[in-house]
């Protein structure tokens, strides 16, 4: 909301400096955003008035005017076309600071010669004084305007922009801003005054209304003015309204949208002549109805859409456009002047569904008291028989089918102290709210009765008053206290805990965490699969996806990691080591989505930082595969991994995560047909862990386990193998023997050295007893066993 | 007797020179000053020794022993020194480069996150989570915002293509984190402390200071006299201790639905000390947080007496603060997930 301070005046007396009033009222709750000073740089710029005009003796598009400016004649050359004798126009006196009519740039004026003729100062266009931007000529002014006099006097302006919170409908206009000044400064409010004079034929000859629903139009007010003539309206008037941002239209519609930022109620005025039948009908749209609305689009039309109508067709959709068809037009001589009061909701539902918002229509959406109807249109009516020289009917249309009473609402001293916390008594409560323009009275021991004007809406209960009283007493003077309320029981969710042990687990590992968006198309969804087999069940879909990329829930968080791998490597990052933990959503019939939470991870297969002290490998999937055991070896997971199968994995480098007969995830080179859809050059190798069921799992108390104080020993076995013949069966196998306490593969061979079809196995193992020093005959008794049990089950043979 | 401790003396001194090796002296001490020796031997045995030579052997032989003992010492100290000496032959550069090792990273928003929710975990705050897709219930209704409230206008709506069984129940994406407030006020009765952090998702088209993902992180403590003053004490006491404890607070009147009275907190901007500038717009003050006294109606709809309780609930931007601390020009930099915006944090 656009304030002109001048206008303020008009209803409250203003004391203190325009920055001092606006971080009051900034603090209040009207947030002052910007302060926009118009003639802030006119200190050299006064009012002239042209005395005679005459050719320039070197050029033809020049000319030379002479200006009296009070004090003295002074003669300058000028290139605009609309100089005419005894036009009064600014004057920029030398040192004027103005902005250039072609570089926009603020420049000092200086003394000039052009084409040999001396000029000292500069007749302005409003462009060159920052007004607008017409360059076109010079701004001409009224003839009222003291000669000799700053220009500021009449054009300077301070216009405050307040940001209005949708509680605070009635301060989306000048008065309700003046009544908040007025409650801070504590200086009165004026009202101005709603008289005018009447003519003898009764306004009810001229019309009637009907209400057909009074829940969606409480108030219609209406008037009728005769013998208008249609012309611009008053200098004044227009530099307010443009000022506040609307454009000067004529005297009739200028009124209207004067008064509706004044007094913040919309008005709308009709040509009498095409109110047919003589008769205003507030009513539902029809469904299918149509209509041209003043902006010259056809509307369809809804019932939830409520229309003013005459006997015979629409004439306005309520509250939020006029129609076409009874427009103000230069020929108009009556006006039927419309203020009503339309419900909230009805309006929101309206423009919502047309698509279509107006000034109007943001103040009703928010919420208008039925009694400014009334006062408004007593203004406007005023305000177009003063401008337009018609003759007002007698008496004023009101139906009014939705009034209601407002009760008073009780707050004591106590509830201001339970609610804000700082001891405030009865009498300064009551002067505070009054202070606002509250009414109260006594209602009891320590409680003040409170009858909220009618312009706020916004107070009902006795809360809403305990911020009144926050607000007089100022929000900076309450006091600041620790909570010393019980601690409650019980702590954070799990999940918290959890989630953050395996962000810190996988930073350790050298990964980057990336947080990617939820949304995506079927399209990514669908490049998650080397085959073109179809997913299994449709995702969530948005019903207003803002684009065709961003329309699908994800269901995986694999594309969002596969694309910042492929974004990243475009920019040239080598050695990509991604993750994210994240929730993937996955639909059900009857309810929310379960929303389950994944770590994804990704490594490329680019060579890592070369190192001067040894040859650097890149990444494989045994590299992942490690990074896998070391997480869940830190959060106390036992698993065990089998050849998988994955639409998004190569199927012969792809494994299964298995808790017992629970998978809980997936490692696996990305299948090259995947890589590519992604536009992913090299190799990457992903891997994936159910992070819920990572929980459940991992959420088994540990229990302490005795640590040997007896030494173990290590022997070294190698064992040729068939080729194909999986390292875990040797696992299991030696895993099988109690005295086995550890187990480490140091190599693996495949090569000359081996028959074809053969693969050499060698791993060191650790023998030891919790309760004993192990001799070299136990041991090597165990180990003959566990010979015999590779090569029966195994066909192993020792090497 | 005494001449076979000036013996010892002789020979020890003599074998002492030839010693290179801290094995080698390790034996000579044995030998020499070690339990089995001859000299500690001749020292147990002095009361064997008739008392009138008793005196001076004793003196005697102790003053070898110690003589020898210092000897040993030096020799020692002469061996290491020289072996120290032997280490500057493998100097190494060391202005060559060390083993890469390949560091991992939060994302700037966890790092934030954890930041603020490690603050109210102090102040007695648990963490607690609420799903991203909501009902409009939860989103709106519960938070005092019935159909055609003015303020939904304020939240750009993603909502979810979605038709329950019964026809009713729209289904959204969360547009804050306030609906988790309603879900633990309906399952937690007062004492109530919380913090929720979580992403949040509008209708929005992006541009430098707009993205339609974003995160919050929300506030709740509702008990018997929980107050604004404690609003105050509780947020401006972590302004203080996010920003630095010389930090100037503002608190003013806003509005939100769900809480009457509503306030907006502000720290003063710590780039102009509160001058004005371009990064607090020339105001002096930076918003942080919006914030207020739970609303009666969205306690009464959780089966929490207004009357008996009070809460205040708050809400805050979580990027908007690195925003503001590394002077991040582009939000849209958060989700983009280049490397090279990420690993600077």
């Amino acid at each position: 909301m656009k304030v002109p301070l001048k206008w303020l005046k008009d209803y409250v007396d203003i004391d203190i400096p325009v920055d001092e009033l606006a971080r009051k009222l900034t603090l209040a709750g009207l947030e002052v955003s910007d302060i926009q000073v118009i003639g802030g740089s006119w200190d050299k710029v006064i009012v002239g008035q042209i005395l005679a005009v005459n050719p320039h003796p070197n050029a033809d598009r020049l000319r030379l005017a002479t200006v009296d400016l009070g004090s003295r004649q002074i003669t300058v050359v000028c290139g605009a076309p609309n100089l005419v004798v005894k036009d009064k126009i600014a004057f920029a006196l030398v040192g004027a600071r103005l902005i250039d009519g072609h570089t926009g740039k603020v420049e000092e004026l200086k003394p000039a010669k052009i084409r040999g003729v001396v000029s000292e100062g500069m007749i302005c266009a409003e462009k060159e004084l920052g007004l607008s931007n017409n360059y076109e000529g010079i701004l001409v002014l009224p003839q009222d305007y003291e000669i000799g006099r700053p220009l500021a006097d009449y054009l300077g302006e301070t216009v405050l922009d307040i940001d209005i919170t949708p509680n605070r409908a009635d301060c989306l206009s000048v008065m309700g801003i003046a009544r908040e000044v007025a409650a801070i400064t504590g200086h009165p409010f004026r009202m101005p005054d709603l008289a005018y004079e009447e003519g003898s034929k009764d306004v009810e000859s001229y019309a009637s209304v009907q209400i057909k629903d009074a829940e969606l139009c409480p108030r219609y007010c209406a008037t009728v003015i005769d013998g208008i003539t249609i012309k611009p309206s008053p200098q004044w008037m227009q530099d307010r309204l443009a000022a506040c941002g609307a454009r000067p239209i004529n005297n009739i519609v200028d009124v209207t949208n004067y008064v509706m930022l004044e007094f913040g109620q919309p008005l709308h005025s009709f040509d009498y002549r095409d109110i047919r039948g003589n008769t205003i009908i507030v009513r539902r749209a029809a469904d299918g109805e149509v209509m041209y609305t003043l902006d010259e689009v056809e509307r369809k039309l809804s019932s939830d859409i409520l229309l003013i109508a005459d006997a015979e067709r629409a004439v306005a959709v309520a509250g939020i456009m006029g129609g076409l068809s009874s427009e103000v037009r230069d020929s108009t001589t009556t006006i039927l002047l419309e203020s009503a009061n339309f419900s909230q909701a009805a309006i929101h539902r309206g423009s919502q569904q047309l698509k279509l918002s107006s000034e109007a229509s943001a103040r009703f959406e928010k919420g208008l008291n039925p009694e400014l109807a009334m006062m408004a249109v007593k203004r406007a009516t005023q305000l177009m028989a003063q401008l337009g020289g018609g003759k007002v009917a007698r008496g004023i249309i009101d139906a009014y089918p939705g009034k209601k009473e407002r009760k008073a609402i009780p707050v004591s001293e106590a509830e201001v102290k339970r609610i804000l916390g700082m001891d405030i008594d009865g009498g300064k409560i009551k002067k505070s709210l009054e202070s606002l323009g509250l009414q109260c009275k006594k209602g009891g021991k320590r409680t003040v009765l409170v009858e909220a004007p009618w312009w706020r809406n916004d107070i009902n209960i006795p809360v809403d008053l305990v911020e009144e009283v926050a607000r007089a007493t100022g929000y900076e003077n309450i006091p600041e206290s620790v909570l010393s309320s019980a601690l409650p029981i019980g702590e954070s969710i799990p999940a918290v805990a959890f989630r953050r042990n395996l962000q810190d687990i996988m930073v350790g590992c050298g990964f980057q965490e990336i947080i990617t968006y939820p949304l995506t198309s079927l399209e990514v969804l669908g490049r998650l699969s080397a085959t073109s087999s179809v997913q299994a069940a449709e995702p969530l879909k948005m019903a207003n996806a803002m684009s065709s990329e961003l329309e699908y829930l994800r269901t995986s968080l694999r594309a969002g990691v596969l694309s910042t791998l492929a974004r990243n490597q475009r920019s040239r990052e080598n050695n990509i080591r991604l993750f994210e933990i994240a929730k993937v959503f996955i639909p059900r019939t009857k309810d929310l989505p379960v929303e389950n939470e994944i770590l994804c991870g990704l490594v490329d297969s680019v060579v890592p930082d070369i190192y001067w002290q040894q040859k650097s490998v890149p990444a494989d999937f045994y590299f992942v595969k490690g990074v896998v055991e070391t997480v869940l070896a830190r959060l106390g997971v036992e698993a065990e991994y089998l050849p998988g199968n994955d639409a998004t994995l190569n199927p012969a480098k792809c494994a299964d995560v298995m808790s017992g007969s629970v998978k809980i995830g997936v490692i696996g080179e990305v299948h090259p047909a995947v890589l590519r859809q992604f536009d992913i050059s090299e190799t990457a190798f992903l891997f994936e862990l159910d992070v819920d069921r990572l929980l459940k799992i991992s959420s088994k108390p540990l229990v302490y386990k005795a640590v040997s104080r007896y030494p173990g020993t290590t022997r070294d076995i190698a064992v040729l193998l068939d080729a194909d013949v999986e390292y875990r069966k040797i696992v299991e196998i030696v895993k099988s023997f109690n005295l086995v306490s550890d187990l480490q593969l140091f190599d693996l061979y495949v090569g000359e050295q081996v028959p074809p079809g053969k693969k050499s196995v060698a791993f060191r193992l650790t023998y030891q007893a919790v309760d004993r020093t192990l001799k070299d005959e136990e041991v090597d008794k165990v180990q003959k066993r566990i010979l015999e049990r590779l090569s029966k089950e195994l066909g192993a043979v020792l090497r | 007797m005494t001449d076979q401790v000036e013996e010892v003396s002789l020979q020890a001194n003599a074998e002492l020179q030839k010693i290179t090796s801290i094995e080698e002296l390790e034996s000579w001490r044995v030998h020499y000053l070690g339990r089995k020796s001859k000299l500690i031997g001749i020292l147990r045995s002095l009361g064997n020794v008739p008392i009138d030579e008793r005196r001076d052997l004793g003196a005697r032989a102790n003053q070898v022993k110690s003589s020898l003992e210092e000897l040993y010492q030096a020799r020692k100290e002469k061996i290491e020194l020289s072996k120290h000496e032997s280490l500057q032959r493998d100097k190494i550069d060391v202005t060559l480069p060390g083993q890469p090792y390949q560091l991992g990273r939060l994302h700037l928003t966890t790092r934030t996150i954890r930041e603020i929710c490690d603050i109210f975990a102090g102040m007695g705050f648990k963490v607690v989570e609420g799903p991203e897709v909501e009902w409009e219930y939860y989103n709106f209704e519960a938070l005092n915002m019935p159909a055609e409230h003015p303020a939904r206008d304020g939240f750009a709506t993603l909502w979810v293509d979605y038709v329950s069984p019964d026809g009713g129940r729209p289904m959204l994406m969360r547009t804050h984190t306030s609906p988790v407030q309603i879900r633990t006020m309906e399952k937690e009765k007062p004492p109530i402390r919380v913090v929720a952090p979580g992403r949040v998702y509008r209708y929005e088209a992006t541009d430098a200071t707009h993205e339609w993902m974003f995160s919050q992180v929300e506030g709740l403590a509702v008990d018997r006299n929980i107050t604004m003053a404690d609003l105050k004490g509780t947020l401006f006491e972590f302004a203080r201790r996010l920003f630095g404890q010389d930090r100037k607070c503002r608190f003013r009147c806003d509005y939100f639905p769900f809480v009457e009275p509503g306030v907006e907190v502000a720290i003063d901007c710590f780039m102009c000390g509160g001058k004005g500038c371009r990064l607090c717009s020339n105001s002096g003050w930076i918003e942080i947080l919006g914030a207020g006294m739970v609303h009666p109606e969205v306690l009464r709809g959780c089966n929490i007496d207004p009357d008996v309780y009070s809460g205040f609930a708050f809400g805050m931007g979580v990027e908007r603060i690195p925003i503001l601390r590394y002077g991040i020009d582009d939000i849209r930099l958060f989700y983009g997930n280049d490397l090279r915006f990420l690993k600077q944090f």
